[in-house]
């Protein structure tokens, strides 16, 4: 589904991503992990499309076709979805009219007509359920005054309703409880099957103790150094990065 | 001939035009019109005063040059119709309204829709001639409008407008709009409405003001607004300024609080050529309560001026000031926000924020905030801020699949959504909303 092959980008002319290699197939899920600064956050926007980094070199195939040079919302369109670390707020817009909007520009994109104010409705409560969000939840504006467990339970609500096909979730965990990361992780296990991929991002092996990962890769300044199963979670959980970081000398 | 002489001689040539033309037309009024006097003292403070010039502080950033050049009608004695079906839009025709309607200046009896119960919703030509109605004018007609010589031009032309007195204790049961509109007859048409409106004590009024072109030709507005807010009387007044690329509109308003009164004014301000906004508030009684807010979206070479002040003569009052702007392409915009605290009016706190966004790199704004405090225990503060697009609040939008315009688009919304929240009337609410997402060229699908 996903195929980024030496994949060089950055900031002004400095790459922060030095040769990305990463394969991901349907019904997978991947952790990354790493330390603070190894690149974590740019491999996320630059597979979602953010327009200040810049590709160098390489490639990012979705579906076997290159999206280097499509917009973050032809992205979207095309099933890539990333659950942002810190989502915007949006004063005077509701949740509920939000992911109206987001729904309807993908499915005007797709040729396909407003979807059905009924059906709208049923999906929104059958998602809204799965999270336990409440009603009230939905009719504040997005984001706005959220607390850090609220912003990242809205981000899920968000992947559950648009249902993309690779689902990159960064940092999904941070600013979150025990009793949200179990929620939210249901969801997420949930929404997980066969069709889609999941690409976790994360700091912290905990949250794979919720949401366990097929494969787990280790980015360390730009590029991934180390792959294996979700036993590596565990390791550098036990150990840190720094035993790596021996390795590789 | 210098360019600049012959500007001038143009201009010159206006305003002795205009001094030519009232003396004609002080021959058709009433030998008992009370404001006869009123009238030719305007007069004298425009021959001496003329029209502001970029030399005055207050005109810094605003030049009327161009527009003075225009060789404008000044009277209009016709009768022009317009049809229903035409003008519907301009209507808040969803819920029912009273309508006080002039099209080319002149009163159009088959659009309005005034009254005489309980309150007076009509006309200030007939407010002038009646004698019924004169106590009212002489004790208030021209009383805090300045005398400066825009206004007093205003004042000596004085013909037509609204005339709106609520007594007291009277809840006006449905929403007033003020409507004018041009039709373009002449090739270029000067206008000079001139309102007079009286919320007495404990009285509410919700106003609707708008102006509006029906041609691509020329139309300069020169209105002018008293508006008396009695003791604890309510008055909500929103101003849509929406008019084709050829209009422009001088707006002088001027507002008298006294005790406990709640005055708020939101000006809509998209669209026309030059728009300049002077209002000004007067706050005499103590714990008054005055709201200015303004959402300004601009493209072009569209120009918005807005000057306000804020005159706190009384202890224990409050103000509060919210000006967001928006403007693309040559579009320029002007924020002067004056607050002056008499040493008498303690305890008063007054706020004033004003943010925009500059979209395109020849976009400008201009922002003066002006604190002129001698009372030593309030508490003043003002905000301004000048930026883009947040890219990270963008970003997150299109990765949700909503094209560019449209989250720029819901970024508008969010960012001017403190002044849109305190819209009172829904219906206004969802029209200015749907101006916004025109204006931007985006449909939402949804009502905010």
């Amino acid at each position: 589904m996903l195929e980024i092959k030496n994949l060089y980008a950055g900031l002004d002319g400095k790459d922060i991503l030095q040769g990305i290699d990463l394969k991901v197939n349907a019904g997978e899920v991947h952790a990354i992990m790493g330390p603070n600064g190894s690149g974590k956050s740019t491999l996320a926007s630059v597979i979602a499309g953010k327009d200040e980094y810049e590709v160098t070199q390489g490639e990012i195939l979705f579906e076997n076709n290159s999206i280097v040079d499509l917009d973050p919302e032809e992205r979207a369109h095309k099933g890539v979805f990333l659950s942002f670390q810190y989502p915007v707020e949006i004063p005077g817009v509701s949740v509920t009219n939000f992911i109206k909007t987001a729904i309807n520009e993908t499915r005007k994109a797709q040729k396909l007509g407003d979807m059905p104010a009924a059906e709208m409705l049923k999906l929104i409560k059958e998602k809204a359920d799965m999270l336990e969000i409440d009603r009230k939840f939905l009719s504040r504006s997005l984001n706005e005054g959220f607390s850090g467990g609220e912003k990242k339970r809205n981000e899920i609500f968000q992947l559950a309703m648009l249902n993309p096909k690779l689902a990159i979730l960064d940092e999904t965990d941070s600013g979150l409880d025990i009793d949200a990361l179990k929620v939210v992780s249901n969801g997420v296990n949930k929404i997980r099957n066969k069709d889609n991929a999941i690409v976790l991002i994360t700091h912290y092996q905990r949250l794979l103790d919720h949401i366990v990962p097929d494969f787990v890769h280790v980015l360390m300044n730009g590029r991934i150094v180390k792959s294996g199963t979700k036993e590596l979670a565990y390791e550098l959980e036990e150990k840190g990065y720094d035993w790596i970081k021996e390795e590789l000398v | 001939m210098k360019p600049e002489t012959l500007n001038k001689k143009l201009i010159m040539s206006f305003k002795d035009k205009l001094l030519t033309s009232y003396i004609a037309l002080e021959d058709y009024l009433e030998f008992d019109s009370p404001i006869h006097d009123v009238r030719n003292k305007a007069i004298k403070i425009f021959e001496e005063k003329g029209f502001p010039t970029k030399k005055e502080e207050a005109w810094k950033y605003t030049s009327l040059n161009k527009l003075l050049k225009q060789d404008y009608s000044i009277i209009s004695n016709k009768e022009n119709n317009v049809e229903w079906k035409k003008v519907r839009p301009y209507f808040l025709h969803e819920i029912d309204t009273y309508k006080i309607v002039f099209i080319d200046g002149v009163y159009s009896s088959f659009l309005s829709e005034t009254t005489h119960d309980d309150v007076d919703v009509c006309l200030m030509s007939a407010a002038l001639t009646k004698s019924k109605f004169k106590p009212v004018i002489e004790t208030y007609f021209n009383k805090i409008a300045k005398k400066d010589g825009i206004t007093s031009l205003n004042t000596a032309f004085t013909k037509d407008g609204a005339y709106i007195n609520i007594p007291a204790h009277k809840e006006v049961q449905k929403p007033i709009e003020i409507i004018n509109f041009s039709t373009g007859s002449e090739a270029a048409m000067f206008l000079q409405p001139r309102n007079l409106i009286v919320v007495g004590e404990n009285a509410h009024v919700q106003i609707i003001e708008r102006h509006q072109s029906l041609s691509e030709n020329k139309v300069l507005t020169n209105s002018v607004t008293e508006i008396f807010a009695e003791k604890r009387a309510y008055v909500d007044y929103y101003k849509i300024q929406n008019d084709t690329d050829t209009s422009s509109l001088i707006d002088n308003t001027y507002i008298s609080q006294e005790h406990q009164s709640i005055c708020h004014v939101h000006t809509f301000a998209f669209g026309g050529d030059l728009v300049r906004n002077n209002l000004n508030f007067y706050q005499k009684g103590e714990r008054c309560d005055s709201t200015l807010k303004g959402v300004t979206i601009l493209e072009g070479n569209q120009h918005v001026d807005h000057n306000t002040l804020v005159h706190h003569t009384a202890p224990n009052c409050e103000s509060h000031q919210d000006y967001k702007g928006i403007f693309a392409e040559s579009s320029t915009g002007v924020f002067n926000g004056k607050i002056l605290v008499d040493k008498i009016a303690q305890k008063i706190d007054a706020f004033q924020q004003n943010n925009n966004i500059l979209i395109d790199d020849k976009a400008t704004i201009n922002a003066k905030p002006q604190l002129e405090i001698f009372a030593d225990d309030v508490k003043c503060s003002h905000g301004c801020t000048i930026g883009q697009f947040d890219e990270d609040a963008l970003f997150y939008l299109r990765s949700r699949g909503i094209g560019v315009k449209e989250s720029q688009a819901l970024l508008m919304y969010a960012f001017a959504n403190t002044v849109l929240e305190s819209v009172k009337i829904p219906e206004l609410k969802m029209r200015i909303n749907k101006l916004i997402a025109n204006k931007i060229g985006v449909s939402l699908g949804f009502e905010l």
